[in-house]
């Protein structure tokens, strides 16, 4: 039995390093990635198009909302905007757009908000439920007038990953124009805190928390993702290999 | 009937056990849920902790809290959830999907109404502690009875590919948040996004136990007969009992 034993183990951390020594084939890691697309053609093929997140009660929101990823920008520009209390903060939105806009905090909060208690799910597998308010990106992008050949919205942030590395995510206008994605200023009826992105980040209900961006500074509407960091339309994308496509 | 001939002196007979869809959706299945199993456990390392409920984060109650799993279970080798979950998500349709078409297809060609399902008698109590006595003491059906499955048997794999193994697929991807969006009922079914992590968790564990009792039972059943019959579909009757 212990040599059965031993046998079963030592035929699974063989079988075990063939799998690990596949995934570097180019085919295999290949197919591997595109099962991203797969499931992102399922998924939409099975959802409506506007169809929402679950949304909870007031009683179901989490004691602690967990902040995750960067915790704090601390660049000199993040610094100056912080200690004015983001006064001199202004997003930007350009690229393929009729009508590029700079936007202010208090002008962002004089538009018309909603807010929406969702779930947020990390990568990692853990979740919490926060109330989010904020301005639909679809309000924003129907001001600035997207251009025809406009596919992706880029959101560039104010946190430096190392080396110069700026975080980005990026989202198709699917997801772009979906009445819950918000660009939100507020967590559980405060002001974002620095942990949580502040002083405004990116909510996109159905997909994973990664692509949620904090720290925003410049919205941008693009034709192709390609030309952007390494190309795979976001820093993790980019330098991890998580999938563009996250909402698995 | 060829198989007959070729063995002429044998007392044991040889008959053809398993159908060719079994035969592939088993072996299917060995190589996937290897892969689903050991990439799994490479994705639960990123946070190795288990909630009821809707939500749960580090400053939330778990219900159980492990140290990661070492590189001999988890695939890739090395912490890397990118690739955990690129394995993971590449294997898990194809599951799921074979799962459907063999549960079809076995209901169709009556392979569940024929060998799966309990007749009545066999659910009389005094006979499933009969069978549950044989079990214990190893004492394996022979000759014609061989070829029927017990009622623990039955049991176990009407287990595995109605409930088990449906349990999987489906809070797996109520862990989803597009497909969340998509089937909202399904995070109300299993109490919430944690608690269908925590469901996915201990079925693939029972789903562990399930295979290393079934590897049991096969070393203990004569392991090149049993192992032939889910290959080539021969089998050798065992001889009957004297």
């Amino acid at each position: 039995m212990i040599l059965a034993r031993r046998a079963l183990l030592l035929g699974a951390t063989a079988a075990l390093t063939g799998c690990d020594r596949l995934a570097r084939n180019e085919t295999v890691r290949n197919a591997l990635f595109s099962a991203e697309n797969f499931h992102k053609w399922a998924q939409r093929s099975l959802m409506a198009r506007d169809a929402l997140a679950q949304e909870f009660r007031p009683d179901q929101i989490s004691p602690v909302f967990r902040a995750n990823g960067t915790a704090n920008p601390n660049t000199p520009e993040y610094k100056a905007i912080w200690r004015t209390g983001f006064a001199d903060w202004r997003l930007r939105v350009d690229g393929k757009v009729a009508r590029p806009l700079s936007l202010s905090l208090s002008q962002l909060r004089t538009l018309p908000h909603r807010e929406q208690i969702t779930r947020h799910d990390c990568v990692e597998g853990w979740s919490a439920i926060g109330k989010w308010r904020g301005v639909p990106l679809r309000t924003i992008l129907d001001a600035a007038g997207l251009r025809q050949d406009a596919r992706y919205i880029v959101f560039h942030c104010a946190d430096d990953m190392g080396g110069g590395r700026s975080y980005y995510e990026s989202i198709d206008l699917i997801d772009a124009f979906h009445p819950q994605t918000i660009l939100a200023f507020a967590l559980n009826d405060r002001p974002l805190s620095v942990a949580n992105g502040a002083p405004l980040r990116l909510r996109v209900e159905r997909q994973l928390g990664y692509k949620q961006a904090k720290y925003l500074m410049r919205i941008e509407a693009v034709d192709s993702i390609a030309n952007i960091g390494h190309g795979k339309g976001g820093f993790w994308e980019d330098y991890a290999g998580y999938d563009w496509y996250a909402g698995i | 009937m060829t198989a007959m001939n070729m063995m002429p002196d044998s007392a044991d007979p040889i008959v053809k056990r398993h159908r060719l869809s079994t035969r592939l959706w088993h072996w299917l299945n060995a190589l996937l849920l290897y892969i689903l199993f050991t990439s799994g456990l490479g994705i639960f390392n990123a946070h190795p902790r288990l909630y009821w409920g809707a939500y749960g984060a580090n400053f939330d109650p778990a219900w159980l809290e492990l140290d990661r799993f070492g590189s001999w279970w988890t695939l890739p080798a090395t912490y890397n959830l990118a690739l955990s979950r690129h394995w993971h998500l590449t294997a898990a349709p194809i599951f799921a999907f074979a799962l459907l078409a063999y549960m079809l297809w076995s209901l169709a060609n009556r392979h569940v109404s024929r060998d799966l399902a309990f007749h009545r008698d066999e659910l009389a109590p005094r006979h499933v502690w009969q069978d549950i006595k044989d079990h214990a003491r190893l004492r394996f059906p022979t000759g014609t009875a061989a070829l029927r499955y017990n009622v623990l048997q039955k049991a176990s794999y009407i287990g595995v590919i109605f409930v088990a193994l449906p349990l999987v697929i489906l809070t797996g991807l109520t862990m989803s948040p597009g497909m969340n969006a998509a089937l909202p009922w399904l995070a109300d079914l299993f109490g919430g996004r944690q608690s269908a992590r925590s469901i996915h968790f201990i079925a693939a564990f029972a789903l562990v136990a399930f295979f290393l009792v079934h590897i049991l039972m096969v070393l203990l059943a004569g392991p090149v007969n049993e192992v032939r019959s889910m290959i080539t579909g021969r089998y050798k009757v065992p001889e009957e009992r004297p």
